[in-house]
């Protein structure tokens, strides 16, 4: 399959790559990984005029602890999984990368290629709302700050303004007592999820659970939180029945459509139980296990 | 006083955009259209088809190449995005009429069938094999579920690539691999 034509321009810095974005009159894409740019040019359900590659951009792919976690948007999946902070501080989103399409795939997409593409199927979305992390976007007007609350308007829609480009996310330093995990239930290796569920909670001092947060992957039109389910499970020590509600709770504010990864109601059933467990391994990991 | 030649252009004006790119060792300098995809640069702009176009949908692996030693499906990425950077191809496995390792491990353990999936199971092995020396066959197996066979049912594929470790590992030269 052959794209459709376009320009091709690479950017040498973010600010030229936001003059290109300017002058393009909305009608530019931004190129990262690509990994799924290129497969929906490719079946031309796009065709933009022109391609501003940021792969070339220098210092958009580091990670750094700095009060926060710092990730650049240009990191490649492969990298984020076997980076030594992400696996120690921040296993979750290690869950999560390691889980993204399959390897090949891995080595070149990027952490802000799959967030910024919005897609409801990709699994950093979830992992992002459930961890309370924002997104650093660069404009011509300048620098601003996006609570990842915010960021996902609807489907493959953003909060990004048409001269914006995401170049960094980040992520609020685990408290003491926490943790998170991401699970995704797939067909096949290298598919999208079915379900994937997020948890990440913090537990008080007696061991209940003083906070949690939950997202959801791939049922709704974007990545959603599931705030029944937080609600259910905070003051709650985190037991079979306070998982159960929340799991109970989760599936029934999930918003799934039946296609071909299964039925809507099987769909919800995955999340009640997905719930569950990633509850079950965010508290194990907030005590100190694996 | 120089003067300034115009960009190449296809004759429906696309603007060419010139690439700098090695391929197994040999420098190459191309014009290409942006939307030219790696896949097809290699196998018509270079003649080189032994990387294969399976599914062209990012599913299959057949078209795996090591782009600065990392396995990538080439199907999914513009020759232009390669521009200065290093490819390898399975034509560039053999060396002086010898078989590479991953060649090797493949005829000895019987690693294909029909062959259409083995030169990007091949390129996925060995670019694997450079960042994991000594791995699991779990391992293994979770480095190849991006490339798929539709007929060995992937043990012998496992066996070949665990050959090819070992004999990748092996100090001297000539010796046979460890009968396990």
């Amino acid at each position: 399959m052959i794209p459709a034509s376009f320009e091709y321009e690479v950017a040498t810095d973010v600010a030229h790559a936001i003059q290109l974005l300017a002058s393009s009159g909305g009608e530019a894409k931004v190129l990262a990984g690509g990994q799924s740019l290129i497969p929906l040019m490719k079946f031309r359900l796009a065709q933009p005029a022109s391609l501003i590659d940021i792969t070339r951009i220098a210092g958009l792919s580091g990670i750094r602890e700095n009060g926060e976690l710092q990730i650049g948007a240009l990191i490649r999946e492969a990298d984020l999984e076997k980076n030594a902070i992400i696996r120690q501080r921040y296993p979750i989103i290690a869950d999560t990368a390691a889980v993204v399409a399959d390897p090949l795939v891995r080595n070149m997409a990027t952490i802000g290629g799959n967030l910024a593409h919005a897609d409801p199927a990709n699994d950093h979305p979830a992992t992002m709302l459930a961890l309370r992390a924002s997104v650093v976007a660069q404009g011509s007007k300048g620098e601003r700050v996006i609570p990842i609350d915010d960021f996902f308007l609807d489907t493959f829609t953003t909060a990004l303004r048409p001269d914006e480009i995401l170049v960094e996310i980040r992520v609020p330093k685990p408290a003491a007592r926490s943790g998170g995990a991401y699970l995704k239930l797939e067909r096949k290796v290298g598919d999208f999820a079915i379900v994937g569920v997020a948890a990440v909670v913090r537990l008080d001092e007696s061991g209940k659970i003083a906070a949690a947060s939950i997202g959801l992957t791939n049922v709704g039109l974007t990545a959603i939180r599931a705030r029944n389910a937080e609600e259910k499970l905070r003051g709650q020590a985190p037991d079979d029945k306070a998982l159960a509600a929340a799991g109970a709770a989760a599936a029934a504010e999930s918003q799934p459509v039946s296609d071909l990864r299964g039925p809507a109601e099987y769909k919800r059933d995955v999340v009640r139980v997905l719930t569950q467990r990633a509850i079950r391994k965010a508290v194990a990991r907030a005590k100190g296990g694996n | 006083m120089a003067v300034e030649t115009a960009p190449a252009k296809t004759t429906t004006g696309q603007k060419l955009h010139r690439i700098h790119v090695v391929v197994n060792g040999a420098a190459h300098d191309v014009d290409v259209e942006p939307r030219t995809l790696l896949v097809h640069f290699l196998r018509e702009n270079l003649g080189m088809t032994g990387t294969h176009i399976g599914c062209d949908t990012t599913s299959c692996g057949a078209c795996t190449v090591l782009l600065n030693g990392r396995a990538v499906k080439s199907c999914t990425l513009f020759a232009v995005q390669v521009d200065q950077a290093s490819i390898a191809t399975v034509e560039g496995l053999e060396k002086d009429g010898k078989l590479h390792p991953i060649q090797e491990g493949f005829h000895q353990e019987h690693g294909l069938q029909c062959g259409f999936c083995t030169p990007g199971m091949m390129m996925t092995a060995v670019g694997f094999l450079a960042t994991n020396p000594a791995p699991t066959e779990l391992q293994i197996r979770e480095a190849i579920s991006g490339n798929l066979c539709r007929c060995t049912g992937y043990v012998n594929i496992v066996k070949s690539i665990d050959y090819a470790a070992r004999k990748l590992r092996e100090p001297a030269e000539g010796k046979a691999p460890d009968v396990r």
